[in-house]
């Protein structure tokens, strides 16, 4: 793995980063939270857009594994980006740093990055195309779920059904989940207002798998986890969204269908809109991973940068 | 009558120049071989010539074309000087076969007045190599709002006859209306940008599962052939001619086609990069793979190919449209519209309808100049190669196949998309008007003309 741009990623080489992932997440029992292994190491935030979370998350994953981590906040104005996305990674691999992780609001940048800069890249959040950390994130907690937290190491999510709701179209958690979830055997559905729905293939598929307006349909079937996406509702989609109330009606997790769902995994990427995409109770439940999930962000994100840029992993060095 | 060494700014100041050419055993228009004679800037009689007295070029095994004629070109001056000039644009004309070049209005200032459409004018005449004749802008601004003063760009030294927002959409249907017939009145036609602006906010590539899967907005199709269907009812009424740009799609061409069937006067272009590219060069990202239309599907391509082998689409239109780097080296949401393409499109042409059989080189000449030329009221190109008529020729070498190189382009810009792509056929000679304009595939540098 020279970089990690997009979830598309082979099933062993999935459970392989899981894996150590698990490794990594040993670390959050200890009372010294720091490994050496990319001591001398630099790596820089590179986001061009907002983020407190992933940012955040990068960061201590960075500290952790002890490199230096450097955050650069890229925003410029927008007429500029593009140029000031070349140059401003053209000027930080002048500076000898060894890795980069980009936050961009135009899809593709990370991958444009990569090439330009001859340093491993991670996306971290591109546009609404991917965010290939989330996935691996949500893939990690959901693995502990099932199998339990002992038990994950060198499995997969067979068979595991998984409901993605919300504004697919304009999600890359939606997208990179609908790549690396399926490549785990999970059978993932993505349910959404039609006008916040991806394009369909000529089969009807959307993002090569099975979509439905449904939530009810789909709560029928009794997934194993239902993953919510956070909703703009004001932003994305102008005046084609569906208003709040019409949102809660069709695609909330209400009280009314959390008790209809008495064994689903309740994910979601955060940060939450309790009483849109979901109830505070369901928040709240035992069967929400929420926390969990954030957790999980830390160990996995350890594991990518371990990945890229530990000498032992050969890595593009 | 033949005035050595002076220019004559009647039509496009195409120089006159003295003494005879004859030229041997090319394929006229692509069919048998016959020779070829000029005199005084217009074909003659090779059997009437002395030939003992003339310049005799052996062009056999090469194919005769009348000169190449492109209705949309972008050459930037004024405004956009960086990417291209209209001095620039024309080499770039000449190298790929083209005498004459119609050039867009999105221009900064706009070609809205008759002061910029004759300044355009004047910089061609100055650059020779090719005829310019300026396109008029629609709209005030291109802003959609207000007509320009169209009557006084016809009536200008510009001699205004195609009209066009290019860039922009002519969205208000009532605008759209009241320029059709004023330009019924001038005799002239509304070249059209055929895409809704409701439809395609933000929208950078076709509308697509890929669109989908790259997280890219997608510009749907039904955007485009929306617009040409309420453009051709409007035409109608108002008995005037529509002519559509960059037909990207299969839902335009069967509006295309059943406003033909109707007796509609509409016509339809499609640009070389719509007959050979498609969306899948997006994945990659790469911003010069971003044009507007956007590259579409294979069911597209095909549907384009056919319909320009059958007339439904008329001509092929280049939609040369010249960028610096830095506004190609971006994201590719970020990154400029366009592609270059005036020296690479006959090429594209052989490829994706020569060679596919769709098209014989009589075609060709129809589609890149006999049809571009009547569509823009252009004179000069209604009897290809006939005696009499002016000396616009291309001789292009059919078998001859070549890498295109960014260094190779004459243009000031190479934001091209056939990069590192083998192409067919080579322009080797262009005369313009009698005067040789490329030879061997070089630029004819001329003086520079007053």
């Amino acid at each position: 793995m020279k970089h990690l741009l997009t979830a598309a990623m082979q099933r062993d080489e999935a459970i392989a980063l899981l894996d150590l992932a698990e490794d990594m997440h040993q670390i959050q029992d200890r009372d010294v939270k720091k490994l050496p292994a990319l001591r001398g190491r630099t790596v820089v935030n590179l986001f061009f857009e907002d983020s407190t979370r992933t940012r955040s998350s990068f960061e201590i994953a960075g500290k952790w594994l002890s490199a230096d981590v450097i955050n650069v906040s890229g925003k410029g104005s927008s007429a500029s980006k593009g140029e000031s996305l070349r140059d401003t990674g053209l000027t930080i691999a002048a500076m000898g740093v060894d890795g980069v992780v980009v936050r961009s609001g135009s899809s593709g940048a990370p991958a444009l990055l990569a090439d330009w800069v001859g340093r491993p890249v991670v996306n971290a959040g591109d546009g609404t195309h991917e965010h290939p950390t989330q996935a691996l994130l949500d893939a990690f907690a959901l693995r502990r779920r099932i199998h339990g937290a002992d038990a994950s190491r060198g499995k997969a999510l067979d068979g595991v059904r998984v409901a993605i709701v919300g504004d697919i179209a304009h999600s890359r958690v939606a997208r990179s989940n609908a790549l690396l979830l399926p490549a785990l055997g999970a059978e993932v559905t993505l349910v959404g207002p039609p006008s916040l729905l991806p394009q369909p293939a000529a089969d009807g598929t959307r993002l090569g798998l099975r979509a439905e307006t449904s939530l009810d349909t789909v709560i029928a079937e009794q997934p194993d986890a239902l993953m919510l996406l956070r909703v703009q509702l004001e932003r994305q989609a102008g005046k084609v969204a569906p208003s709040p109330a019409e949102y809660i009606t069709g695609w909330s997790l209400t009280d009314e269908r959390l008790a209809r769902l008495p064994k689903a995994q309740i994910m979601h990427p955060g940060p939450m809109n309790r009483g849109l995409e979901l109830s505070s109770r369901a928040a709240d439940s035992d069967a929400s991973t929420v926390l969990e999930q954030v957790t999980a962000g830390v160990s996995v994100r350890m594991a990518v940068l371990y990945s890229l840029l530990a000498s032992d992993q050969g890595g593009s060095r | 009558m033949t005035t050595p060494q002076t220019v004559s700014t009647t039509h496009g100041g195409t120089p006159t120049r003295t003494g005879t050419t004859l030229l041997t055993g090319a394929a006229f228009l692509g069919g048998e071989p016959r020779d070829l004679a000029i005199a005084d800037g217009v074909f003659v009689d090779p059997s009437a010539i002395d030939r003992d007295a003339a310049e005799v070029l052996d062009a056999s095994g090469l194919v005769a074309l009348p000169g190449l004629v492109d209705l949309h070109a972008h050459l930037r001056q004024p405004g956009g000087e960086q990417s291209e000039t209209v001095a620039s644009g024309v080499r770039a004309a000449a190298a790929g076969g083209y005498t004459c070049v119609f050039a867009m209005a999105n221009t900064t200032p706009v070609a809205d007045t008759p002061a910029v459409v004759e300044q355009v004018h004047r910089l061609g005449l100055e650059a020779g190599l090719a005829t310019v004749r300026p396109i008029g802008a629609v709209s005030v601004g291109l802003a959609g709002e207000r007509l320009a003063d169209m009557g006084m760009l016809a009536g200008s030294a510009a001699r205004v006859s195609v009209f066009s927002d290019d860039g922009h959409c002519v969205a208000d249907a009532e605008l759209m209306r009241r320029a059709l017939e004023h330009a019924a009145a001038l005799g002239a036609v509304i070249a059209q940008h055929a895409q809704d602006p409701s439809l395609t906010r933000g929208s950078v590539m076709h509308e697509s599962p890929l669109a989908a899967e790259l997280g890219l907005t997608g510009w749907p199709s039904a955007a485009e052939a929306a617009i040409v269907a309420r453009d051709a009812m409007l035409a109608e009424a108002a008995g005037a001619r529509l002519h559509v740009c960059h037909v990207s799609t299969l839902e335009t061409v069967e509006v295309v086609r059943a406003a033909k069937a109707r007796g509609i006067a509409i016509t339809a272009e499609v640009t070389p990069h719509h007959l050979l590219l498609t969306e899948e060069l997006v994945r990659s990202y790469d911003a010069r793979y971003k044009v507007n239309p956007p590259l579409r599907a294979d069911r597209d391509v095909r549907a384009l190919r056919e319909a320009l082998a059958d007339g439904t689409i008329d001509i092929v239109a280049t939609d040369h449209a010249p960028h610096a780097p830095e506004a190609k080296q971006a994201a590719f949401a970020d990154a400029a519209f366009g592609m270059v393409g005036l020296e690479t499109a006959l090429g594209v042409v052989q490829e994706s309808m020569v060679e596919t059989g769709l098209l014989d080189w009589a075609g060709v000449a129809r589609v890149m100049s006999t049809a571009p030329a009547a569509i823009g009221r252009e004179p000069g190109y209604d009897a290809p190669l006939e005696i009499g008529s002016p000396a616009h020729l291309v001789l292009v070498d059919p078998a001859a196949r070549r890498i295109v190189e960014a260094a190779s382009l004459k243009g000031r810009s190479t934001n091209s998309p056939f990069l590192g792509v083998e192409l067919p056929g080579t322009v080797l000679h262009v005369w313009h008007g009698g005067r040789r304009t490329v030879v061997d595939g070089e630029i004819a540098e001329m003086p520079v003309q007053a």
